[in-house]
């Protein structure tokens, strides 16, 4: 279970929050750990948001979020980047707000805040001493609603995520060819379409775009509220009212999603992206497979081990191989993505020794994948990795962000609570069976896109890749 | 695609070790700012062997962090061989005992138990975490990885090769590539000036041998420093301790490593590399953190380039002119220097105008220095936000272990928000001036950048 995102703050930020990126999943061990898993509390109000509360009273501190069930997925065609640079937006002004202070106001209150933009959701979030829990629930409740923007600041901030791009993206040939990828994974949901956007469309944006995308979206009633901490659910609930409660829901808005869906997948894709600025050769493939939400029962679960199973980490079957055995690679590893609203992926990659031909990666990769899928897996390689995925969700419990993360991202895309606490039962239940037929189903080579990394450029100039200024070129 | 996801598959060495850097400046940063709200007991603990430790019981989870630290670090690789304290971060869990390398993993996975280990100039860290119920058989690898380390062949040569992988994507990634020039450019004649990765032609000499010696030199009682917080009481810690460490040699055999300071007089160095954003690394001396001046300079670092959306730097850079998404400075006080050091990345023909605004900004800040209302706003985030840091067990224990390392004392928690709000503009104003020189600024910039000459 990986999750992504863009986030609207510099790397130096990012690093004191990478801890709160872990995301987990459950065993009940003991009692303690039980009644921590039924720590979330989920009610709603009357204008239709949502709220969760997961109390955690070790220190007096609390981790405020408002997820929107809106991301880059949902953005108009050709407007792409519009969801994340709203996102930045956001930080401007309202008319108590004056443009620029709402993250110096926070921060005068011993707060830190950010926000982050994913395909499916887009999220803001504040971690403070609990007594200052009104003054960001007020904040946020009144940009929810009366959000101001200048058309000077709006161009300066494209510039901000323009510069953003070059860093992500650009700047970094493994980027490039992974969007490149997704580009190709998807021939028609807007999955393929980068998060951040695509530089041209990003320097089309305006505030016209970003007001349009906020009446669309933002409302009470296409929101979540998650709060864990030094709280009460009562507490909560009071304040709540006070603040959100007091923003009238959008009743005009359009709150099902109805993305275009994928078609049959019935040919294999293949890319090759030649870059001196590479490192060394890489090998990388995606799959396009199921969510947790459009996964029949157990098969989003059977995906999460398999992938466990075959790429992560070393103790898994393509490290073993790839890198201790045949020493075809320096590393080696994959995952499954099970978080999406309208599909998963699966990804698979492998970097080549020096000297080693990545043909002769993907061939030992490939004869992996065929064994797995023709004889399953083995009991105690279940029984592992099973207890390696229940085990995540315990070490989850140690950090009030890391549950506020947890329930925010499963609600977000359409799950319950009760799907949040009862998944590592749901991990437990997954037979050895069930992983063969998963592997023998997601890993077809005709829902695939295969990319190489090759370190050395072409000989042509048609292969440039700064396409932040040429997007044709990308 | 979003960033997390596309950095995750580059490769996963690369990755740890990106994330083990970031995690050493973190620290840096951490330690030398922090105070917790609330009354945490911190209990000193004494096994019946005689080895310390710093103890916060925490029972709501059923699990224990334990963080430790072995000052030395990379400064102690020999001379022509940099690169081993790094090698050996990598190698603990490659095989200990009687186990191999992938028995040991495979063990490790079967008790679900989270084991690492990082290196910085000055300390090599360890930290493990694990579930209650499996607390003995984790205690029992730890004690394999840190005293029994088999150092087979295969396993050094496999990660031989990830550590050269690592270094290949280092020297082609901007950031990465201007941070190691600046420690070359800053540190010319000294340990710092190396990298604590190595080079191609090092971590080639680097065998059984070596990483056994500093192993055998640095992992002691004497250079040890270590916090529990989680699960666990005052009696079955001392127990652990003492099965844990116990059978480490008393004394560190540590070589001397001399005071030094970054290189004066200013320099700008500029790397080409074909990439539509250039990136920079700027820094000078700064200040250690037992200088009396070092809280004043931290919380002037703080209203200059640390604290995020307040700082000057992003206002000036980012906020009014959409110059960049990243513009950030922090201290990074080491045992034997001290450096004040930043970064800022912008599309190539503009990087000189954001570096023109970030010198003329520490200029007029070295001038003029802060207002009333900079400090106050720096205060009342920093004491309100001290708390923030002690809200999970791993992050309890990686605070309180900066502060054992950094010799800070006990009541420095208790004591640190008080030390703060006792700061006043003067303060900030006589730190300044003991570092914050802009005529010595050291730049590198990797990239394509217009308008920039290199000197010096």
């Amino acid at each position: 279970m990986r999750k992504t995102g863009v986030r609207r703050s510099p790397p130096i930020i990012l690093t004191l929050l990478l801890a709160l990126m872990i995301t987990a999943t459950e065993n009940a061990p003991d009692a303690r750990a039980a009644d921590a898993t039924s720590r979330a509390n989920a009610f709603q109000l009357a204008n239709g948001m949502q709220v969760i509360v997961i109390p955690d009273r070790r220190a007096p501190v609390v981790t405020h979020m408002v997820w929107y069930r809106v991301g880059a997925a949902d953005e108009p065609k050709g407007a792409s980047g519009i969801a994340h640079f709203l996102e930045h937006l956001m930080f401007k002004s309202t008319e108590k707000i004056a443009i620029g202070e709402f993250s110096k106001i926070v921060a005068r209150m011993g707060g830190q805040d950010n926000a982050f933009t994913s395909q499916d959701a887009t999220a803001y979030f504040q971690r403070i001493a609990k007594d200052r829990l009104a003054n960001v629930m007020a904040m946020e409740a009144d940009r929810m609603a009366n959000l101001r923007l200048t058309e000077k600041e709006v161009l300066t901030e494209r510039d901000v995520i323009l510069e953003e791009r070059r860093s992500r993206v650009d700047n970094s040939p493994g980027s490039i060819l992974t969007e490149q990828m997704d580009a190709a994974l998807y021939y028609s949901h807007p999955y393929g379409t980068p998060v951040i956007g695509w530089s041209h469309e990003i320097s089309q944006l305006d505030q016209k775009d970003a007001i349009d995308f906020y009446k669309l979206f933002y409302a009470p009633n296409n929101a979540i509220l998650v709060v864990a901490g030094d709280v009460t659910v009562d507490e909560v609930k009071r304040l709540a009212e006070e603040t959100y409660g007091k923003v009238p829901a959008n009743n005009g808005m359009k709150i099902k999603r109805e993305r275009p869906l994928e078609p049959p997948h019935l040919v294999p894709r293949r890319l090759q992206l030649n870059d001196p600025r590479a490192g060394r050769a890489s090998f990388h493939r995606f799959y396009h497979a199921p969510s947790y939400v459009t996964a029949k029962p157990g098969e989003a679960e059977a995906l999460d081990l398999l992938m466990k199973i075959l790429a992560s980490g070393s103790t898994s079957r393509l490290y073993k191989k790839l890198v201790v055995e045949k020493k075809l690679a320096s590393s080696a590893g994959g995952w499954f993505y099970g978080d999406g609203y309208d599909s998963g992926k699966l990804s698979v990659y492998a970097v080549a020794n020096d000297g080693v031909g990545l043909e002769a990666v993907e061939a030992e990769t490939d004869a992996l994948i065929a064994e797995i899928a023709a004889g399953g897996v083995t009991e105690a390689e279940l029984k592992r990795a099973k207890n390696s995925l229940t085990a995540q969700f315990i070490y989850g419990l140690d950090s009030q962000a890391t549950m506020a993360r947890r329930y925010g991202w499963a609600v977000v895309v359409g799950q319950s609570v009760a799907d949040v606490d009862s998944w590592p039962d749901d991990i437990n239940k997954v037979t050895a069976e069930q992983v063969k037929e998963a592997a023998a189903k997601q890993l077809d080579l005709r829902q695939s896109v295969t990319g190489y990394l090759i370190p050395q450029a072409l000989p042509s100039a048609a292969n440039r890749t700064d396409g932040a200024t040429s997007p044709s070129k990308g | 695609m979003s960033n997390s996801l596309a950095f995750a598959i580059k490769s996963r060495s690369q990755r740890l070790t990106s994330a083990g850097m970031l995690a050493l400046v973190t620290l840096v940063i951490l330690f030398s700012s922090m105070r917790p709200g609330n009354a945490m007991d911190i209990k000193q603990v004494k096994s019946p062997g005689g080895i310390e430790a710093w103890l916060v019981e925490s029972r709501q989870v059923p699990l224990l962090a334990l963080r430790f630290a072995f000052t030395g670090g990379s400064s102690q690789d020999p001379a022509d061989k940099s690169g081993v304290a790094h090698f050996l971060s990598g190698m603990l869990d490659e095989g200990a005992g009687d186990l191999d390398a992938a028995e040991f993993q495979e063990r490790m996975e079967d008790i679900a138990m989270r084991m690492k280990f990082d290196d910085s100039r000055d300390t090599f860290y360890g930290t493990v975490q694990t579930l209650t119920k499996n607390r003995d058989a984790a205690m029992e690898l730890l004690k394999l990885a840190l005293t029994k380390p088999r150092f087979d062949e295969d396993a050094i040569d496999r990660v031989r090769r990830q550590l050269l992988a690592s270094l290949a994507y280092e020297a082609k990634s901007p950031d990465r590539l201007a941070a190691r020039k600046w420690f070359e450019t800053a540190f010319k004649d000294h340990a710092y000036g190396t990298s604590p990765r190595g080079t191609e032609a090092s971590l080639r000499q680097i065998g059984s041998a070596e990483l056994e010696a500093f192993r055998k030199k640095n992992f002691a009682k004497s250079n040890l420093k270590i916090v529990a917080v989680g699960d666990i009481t005052e009696a079955e810690l001392g127990k652990l301790l003492d099965d844990v460490f116990g059978d480490l040699p008393e004394k560190a055999q540590l070589e001397e490593v001399a005071e030094t300071k970054p290189a004066r007089g200013g320099r700008l160095e500029v790397v080409e590399m074909d990439v539509p954003q250039s990136v920079a690394v700027f820094g000078m001396g700064g200040l250690k953190r037992k200088d009396p001046d070092f809280l004043a300079a931290f919380v002037l670092n703080h209203i200059i380039g640390g604290g995020g959306f307040s700082a000057i730097l992003m206002e000036e850079v980012r906020e009014k002119r959409g110059l960049a998404y990243s513009v950030y400075s922090y201290l990074n006080p080491m045992d034997h220097s001290a450096i004040y050091m930043g970064s800022v990345a912008t599309k190539n023909d503009a990087i000189a105008e954001s570096l023109d605004i970030i010198r003329s900004e520490l200029m007029k800040i070295a001038e003029e220095g802060v207002t009333e209302e900079n400090l106050k706003n720096a205060k009342s985030y920093l004491s309100g936000s001290y708390a923030l840091r002690f809200d999970t067990n791993s992050k309890i224990a990686s605070q309180l272990l900066g502060i054992l390392v950094e010799d800070m004392g006990i009541e420095y928690v208790k004591d640190r928000n008080a030390l703060i709000e006792a700061l006043s503009v003067d303060d900030l104003k006589r730190a300044a001036t003991r570092f914050l020189t802009p005529e010595d600024l050291i730049v590198v910039v990797v990239g394509k950048p217009k308008g920039l000459a290199p000197k010096g």
